[in-house]
């Protein structure tokens, strides 16, 4: 019931060698893509030229701002969790160091993951916020959505 | 010695539990007839609330007697299982959330098939999605059995057997006539009071000891056998061997969270990519509290009870909270914990159940079985039908699983996610020339690996802990198969879209990015 209507071109910008791909199901060797519901938008909406939005300036912006931040900073608590981890399995000595009464650097330094996780969620949520929501915006209602 | 309290008050506090959450499940699910309202609540739930069920969803009786005993008893080394499981949130806020929120509507098999082809991927995805669920619940009700001798004093079998049927009844009730609605409240309700307990119990020991964590380690480390050993890591990580498996468990635990499916599939419940944001952010923070709070609890255990008397008692390991809140609040506060103990399965085990269900009916029945053309009516029919079956094959499994070790399935259901789940949903929304090729060889290569690697483990064979102690078939020496089975199923999922002459569907691509990060079309 919910065909997907295959977008018309909307916008000025050519997009070439995309078009084969508007074809739809006919790369699939003839299995025909089912247009299940969570592959398409509500009935009767308008169709949308994905292709277009893809190659527009403001997604590939969106895009970079996401993949800029979100890249990085995955990099960055995966390496520091793996360290702590390879810590606490072949430095025993170091993590038993004792800092302030009993407690030692291993308490200390889990404590730090806590704090780095609180942290890296506020800093995401902040950025995406300021960085990331606006731009989502300014693409939807270029789109009329 | 009393190390039960009363099972009659135990018993009452949790029937208390079950009488008010089947009478919100019973109000707040009207009808639950469209597809929509049985799998994702209408989508109606705002971040805040679903990020206190996540927390219900994700904080397992393993999390909570499970990491507090290991703490009480190894002491730092359970503190590492927190961590690992409070820093796998990272993944799902930053990589999968939102974007899971965008691209799919009720399945984690929308997400994957979306760009694929619908068959194969779809089937893949229920499969995953039901063998974790099953190994997951499995190690919940088999833990349910322990509870109810250490908690309620039912010690034979038989009557063990009863209370698990009981408790799979209840959870059936939920899921039928809640829908997700239903099941979502039951998170949030049992979410609220295990944090409020865990808080209330903290304060009181942190207070005890004038706030001092360095005398609360004093005293905890005082009291158990292992002495100072308790505040150092590695008290079980000795050999390299158990080095490695430590190394792999932790792997398995920061890159499968974000993989469960019952975990993305609560993303569905919001509104919008921006309220699945909020969700993760909510359960950072109610997780964050907890695993703190478990922290204090485990030393507090130690401190106050001791590593001799929890062990001597019927759960060991497990029964270390329930002792600790028996001494510092009797009886009245040993029931509040041992009811939100059950509680925690009850609910979990319900989350479980609705997302086999909302799998095998979306996935299997209405995209596979009928090509994508169910009627709503009959597809919320075979969902009610499957989570009937899902539920019955938890009872059975509680009831012969009970008093086995099962506490490993967690863990597996973990490496399983990490394995099949995130390479490939990290695959399709990141990497353009990703393929259904790739997609099966990362699914299957990542389960078929891990069930291999678990067969040939110590697990099963070959070691005094083992499933089949008396033969010897192990040929790999590590209990969790995370270390390898990961990268495996990253490698396969890049083999198999490279070798394959398949190209990747570009209008399909664009469409999928461009929703993924803008929820155009959503």
């Amino acid at each position: 019931m919910t065909q997907v209507v295959r977008p018309r071109i909307a916008s000025s910008r050519p997009s070439p060698g995309n078009n084969p791909g508007r074809n739809p199901g006919s790369d699939f060797g003839g299995i025909t893509r089912q247009s299940s519901a969570a592959s398409s938008g509500p009935p009767g909406q308008k169709a949308t030229d994905f292709t277009a939005i893809q190659k527009s300036p403001e997604f590939t912006a969106l895009r970079r701002r996401f993949r800029g931040f979100v890249f990085p900073m995955t990099a960055l608590f995966f390496l520091w969790y793996l360290t702590y981890v390879l810590l606490a399995a072949f430095a025993r000595d170091f993590m038993a160091h004792r800092l302030v009464g009993s407690v030692n650097v291993g308490l200390v330094l889990g404590l730090l993951q806590f704090a780095s996780t609180l942290a890296i969620t506020f800093a995401y949520v902040r950025y995406a916020r300021r960085r990331l929501d606006p731009q989502v915006g300014a693409i939807r209602s270029e789109v009329g959505r | 010695m009393s190390a039960t309290g009363s099972p009659v008050l135990n018993m009452t506090v949790f029937a208390g539990f079950v009488a008010i959450t089947l009478f919100v499940v019973y109000r707040v699910s009207h009808r639950n007839t469209s597809t929509s309202d049985y799998y994702a609540a209408g989508s109606a739930f705002t971040g805040s609330q679903n990020g206190i069920a996540i927390t219900g969803d994700y904080l397992s009786a393993a999390s909570f007697l499970g990491i507090a005993g290991a703490i009480a008893v190894h002491g730092y080394d359970g503190f590492l299982y927190s961590i690992g499981f409070l820093v796998a949130w990272l993944v799902a806020l930053l990589l999968v959330a939102e974007l899971v929120r965008n691209t799919g509507r009720f399945t984690m098999g929308d997400v994957l098939a979306y760009r694929m082809r619908q068959r194969p991927v779809r089937a893949a995805a229920a499969t995953s999605t039901l063998v974790i669920s099953f190994f997951y619940m499995l190690a919940q009700m088999a833990g349910a059995g322990g509870l109810i001798a250490l908690l309620l004093g039912v010690h034979g079998k038989g009557g063990q057997a009863i209370v698990i049927c009981v408790v799979g009844l209840v959870m059936i009730f939920y899921v039928l006539v809640g829908g997700m609605k239903g099941t979502t409240w039951v998170q949030i309700i049992k979410a609220t009071l295990l944090v409020l307990c865990v808080v209330l119990m903290t304060v009181f020991l942190l207070g005890k000891f004038g706030f001092s964590i360095s005398a609360l380690l004093d005293e905890a480390a005082a009291n158990n056998e292992n002495g100072r050993q308790l505040l150092e890591p590695g008290a079980q990580y000795t050999t390299t061997t158990s080095q490695l498996d430590f190394i792999s468990l932790s792997l398995a635990l920061i890159l499968g969270a974000a993989g469960l499916p019952h975990v993305l599939m609560r993303f569905y419940t919001v509104p919008n990519a921006r309220q699945a944001r909020r969700s993760v952010v909510w359960a950072v923070g109610a997780m964050a509290v907890f695993y703190l709070a478990t922290l204090v609890i485990g030393y507090g255990a130690s401190a106050l009870v001791g590593s001799e008397r929890i062990l001597a008692s019927t759960g060991r390991e497990n029964s270390a909270a329930p002792l600790l809140a028996f001494e510092i609040g009797g009886p009245l506060l040993l029931g509040i914990v041992a009811a939100v103990a059950f509680a925690t399965i009850l609910a979990v085990v319900a989350g479980l159940t609705i997302t086999a269900s909302a799998s095998f009916a979306h996935d299997v029945y209405a995209n596979i079985v009928r090509g994508g053309k169910a009627e709503p009516a009959a597809e919320v029919r075979v969902a009610r039908l499957t989570a009937v079956v899902v539920g019955v094959l938890a009872m059975i499994g509680g009831v012969l699983a009970n008093g086995q070790n099962v506490a490993f399935l967690v863990a597996l259901a973990f490496a399983f996610a990490a394995s099949a789940n995130l390479s490939t949903l990290l695959y399709s929304l990141f990497w353009k020339r990703f393929n259904t090729t790739g997609t099966l060889w990362a699914m299957y290569g990542g389960l078929g690996s891990c069930l291999l690697l678990v067969f040939f483990s110590p697990v099963v064979s070959g070691a005094p802990t083992s499933i089949f102690s008396g033969i010897d078939f192990q040929l790999f020496p590590l209990t969790n198969p995370g270390l390898v089975s990961i990268p495996i199923s990253f490698l396969a999922g890049f083999l198999g879209t490279v070798l394959s002459k398949e190209k990747a569907d570009p209008a399909k691509q664009a469409e999928m990015e461009v929703r993924s990060l803008t929820g155009i079309g959503a």
